[in-house]
């Protein structure tokens, strides 16, 4: 005769060791338990687990246990909500080869009745899982990561030619939070590259402006307009507020004040800048790889520091280099990747190349070197080259 | 010959073009060349001395010669000299 279901059970007992709630629990706690898998489905998973627990659906099982689990002779406790589905899942680990499995016994359940802790997921909801479900496929995203990227805060400065597309892009990709910092009203001549505005908003900030944009892409994103111009007043609080902060600015004050705050907030930057047919790009990851001023100690004298409204730029170059930006900030938000951290991309469009110089942490660096006196100076007089263009207004 | 790389700034001073044949030994001989021959170029980033301007950034092949032996870093004809200032434009 076929063993039945509880035949089946019974037998299981006899070759699986059961563990109490109570056995395990101080060492879960003191963080030297067991590999705990729990075998529930998904929506018993999300309503809550043991802490540190692994989710592998009885389902997948035989094929997800590898990955998780490469070493057989590692302890493993099979968990499910009552302790049944477990013990099965614990037999058929034991037929694989793992030497040493036991199973929790009562499961959740008991668990959960002996009020032990539980951890219960943050998880995305039917809308976001659907929204970002092309992140989801990644396995270096994921749910995991679009959480990640939903609890994170980018500051963007300038709505302007790089602002626009990397603003985009991150509204797009879920980045919960998103500042811009901009004083400008979009104008006509902006269109032909800032994407994010339109020819009716003619007139409107361009945070505003983008913010329309944003709500119209993704009402999942809060937007935080500063409709003023960072300076030296504004910069710490500014940045203090948000997780990474990406250079769109138009002028060298900004850059070298954005560059030296970073480093007092502890802020990752990612930069960039263009001219005509010609971007560069790269991300200044304080005191841990080199910082703009390592790269660039001095500004160049105004007369060599034309900008595009001086000296023009190609539309779409802005695109190419905005969206640089938008992965290198998503990538830094991840933690994931190699960033441009250590390296100047450069991109020249006219003749389709892109260029990689190393940048190394200059040990002399005026504002994060080992001597430096680190403090936020009048850059608009230093950049002018008010008195001696090396060292005006030092601590202005 | 070396190729000096010519950044958009001053493009205008070398009539227009994104590289530059010169000779020298070192990355000093090969600027002091394109100065000579392009004398907008040594308005641009020399001192009254005839030195580097400090915001003159130059890179051999991809290192900062900064990091190598600045002007006296020897250069041959497969090498890449590049003159890179920074650009501030974020296209307002
Ligand atoms: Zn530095």
């Amino acid at each position: 005769m076929s063993p039945s279901y509880q035949d089946l059970l019974a037998a299981a007992r006899e070759a699986i060791p059961e563990v109490e709630p109570s056995d395990v629990a101080p060492r879960v706690e003191a963080g030297d338990g067991p590999l705990i898998i729990d075998v529930r489905e998904t929506g018993e998973w999300d309503q809550g687990h043991l802490p540190g627990s692994v989710h592998i659906p009885r389902g997948f099982l035989e094929s997800r246990i590898g990955t998780v689990a490469p070493d057989h002779d590692r302890e493993l406790l099979i968990s499910c909500a009552s302790g049944q589905r477990s013990l099965l899942a614990a037999v058929t680990l034991r037929d694989m080869g793992f030497t040493n499995v036991s199973n929790l016994a009562g499961g959740f359940a008991r668990w959960k009745q002996n009020n032990y802790p539980v951890q219960v997921p943050r998880i995305l909801t039917p809308a976001q899982r659907s929204r970002y479900s092309r992140h989801i496929l990644i396995p270096e995203v994921g749910e995991e990561g679009q959480l990640k990227l939903l609890d994170s805060k980018a500051l963007l400065i300038g709505a302007g030619g790089l602002g626009s597309p990397a603003a985009y892009y991150l509204a797009a990709a879920g980045v919960g939070t998103i500042g811009l910092v901009d004083d400008d009203v979009v104008d006509e001549s902006n269109l032909q590259r800032q994407i994010i505005h339109t020819t009716d908003r003619v007139g409107v900030n361009k945070g505003e402006s983008a913010e329309e944009a944003i709500r119209a892409l993704n009402p999942g994103v809060q937007v935080n307009v500063h409709p003023f111009r960072v300076n030296r007043d504004n910069v710490l609080d500014l940045l203090s507020e948000y997780d990474v902060v990406v250079d769109g600015a138009d002028n060298f004050p900004t850059r070298y004040l954005l560059a030296d705050a970073a480093l007092m907030t502890n802020t990752p930057l990612v930069h960039a800048s263009i001219l005509r047919f010609e971007g560069h790009a790269s991300v200044f990851q304080p005191y841990d790889g080199p910082c703009y001023r390592c790269l660039f100690p001095e500004p160049p004298p105004p007369d060599l520091a034309p900008s595009c409204g001086e000296a023009g730029v190609l539309g779409v170059l802005c695109g190419v280099m905005g969206n640089i930006q938008a992965t290198e900030a998503i990538k830094v938000l991840l933690g994931i990747g190699d960033t441009l951290s250590g390296r100047l991309l450069i991109y020249d469009a006219l003749g389709m190349t892109f260029t990689e110089l190393k940048v190394r942490r200059d040990p002399d660096c005026p504002s994060c070197g080992p001597n430096a006196d680190l403090q936020l100076r009048d850059y608009e007089a230093w950049c002018a080259g008010v008195g001696s263009h090396d060292h005006a207004g030092a601590t202005a | 010959m070396s190729t000096v790389k010519i950044p958009p700034v001053l493009r205008q001073a070398v009539g227009g073009e994104r590289t530059v044949e010169v000779g020298g030994s070192t990355m000093g001989e090969v600027l002091e060349a394109l100065c000579a021959q392009y004398p907008a170029v040594g308005g641009q980033i020399l001192t009254a001395d005839g030195e580097l301007h400090k915001y003159v950034n130059v890179y051999v092949n991809d290192e900062d010669a900064r990091l190598l032996q600045w002007i006296d870093t020897p250069v041959g004809d497969a090498d890449t000299v590049m003159i890179l200032p920074a650009m501030a434009g974020g296209a307002r």
